[in-house]
């Protein structure tokens, strides 16, 4: 049995979700962030951005580690404020700002270190073992 | 004599590599529980030991015997990837995902100690065959 490449596939799969969790978490850093952002670079509102996880196939299919397939725009509608002091406010005194959900964001995050940290602790278990495994009949 | 020790030592060989493989796709599963329509995967431990020391008993070794250095080797897997299973969720999720956090790492816990507690045994019994030896 080929143990050598499989020996290593689990910190492969830990490793690939750690990395898109950690995104999902940058995401939802600059989502926060810019809850208040009323113009980006190109002049219009921050609109919210969430990442969309894919399964990524390994040496040995039916399992694998995760990536993340793409990130994409909130197409919700912004949220209208009426503030006619606001530079960036339209004729009726409304300002467009992002349509961030901040307590949604809340959620993400959380969730998102929660699986972060599940993945660490699969990762830690099978270092321990594989540690263990190398000491076998000394 | 050879052959002697490689059969006291093939079941905990075929038990080990199973759990290593377990684990793994246990860790497939935990890697996934964000990711949507993933459905959880596992195998029948039990069943695959039995057959793959069953398999083992019936012949040492799986493989085709090649006449020409062009031919492909054929080699018996203990667990291939039809073999895996999916799971049957407890509770849906609205984005089709089946991983439930809880039974995965109950499971991983619970693989983990029993690799371990292959690799104590399989350690006493190299010892045993070892004092045995001098």
């Amino acid at each position: 049995m080929p143990f050598s490449n499989r020996s290593l596939s689990i910190f492969d799969i830990a490793g690939s979700a750690m990395t898109a969790q950690s995104q999902r978490m940058n995401t939802t850093a600059s989502n926060m962030a810019n809850a208040d952002s009323v113009a980006g670079p190109d002049g219009q509102p921050y609109r919210a951005r969430q990442v969309v996880f894919e399964m990524s196939p390994g040496a040995g299919q039916g399992i694998g580690g995760v990536r993340v397939a793409r990130v994409i725009e909130d197409p919700s509608p912004l949220r209208m404020v009426h503030d006619p002091k606001n530079p960036h406010a339209n004729a009726e005194g409304y300002v467009a700002m992002p349509n961030v959900n901040v307590v949604e964001e809340m959620v993400n995050m959380i969730s998102a270190s929660r699986s972060y940290q599940a993945n660490v602790e699969v990762l830690n278990t099978a270092k321990t073992l594989m540690l263990k495994t190398l000491t076998v009949g000394q | 004599m050879i052959d002697k020790l490689d059969s006291a030592l093939r079941f905990h060989q075929e038990a080990l590599s199973l759990r290593a493989r377990r684990q793994e796709v246990l860790s497939s599963n935990v890697a996934n529980a964000d990711t949507p329509n993933f459905k959880a995967r596992d195998f029948d431990f039990g069943s695959k030991l039995t057959e793959a020391v069953e398999r083992g008993r019936q012949s040492m070794s799986m493989s085709m015997s090649t006449t020409s250095s062009r031919h492909l080797s054929g080699e018996a897997h203990a667990a291939s990837e039809s073999d895996l299973m999916y799971r049957t969720p407890n509770q849906t999720s609205l984005d089709g995902n089946t991983v439930e956090m809880d039974v995965e790492r109950v499971n991983f816990a619970d693989n983990a100690m029993r690799y371990e507690a292959n690799l104590t045994i399989l350690g006493s019994k190299i010892k045993s065959l070892l004092s045995a030896v001098q």
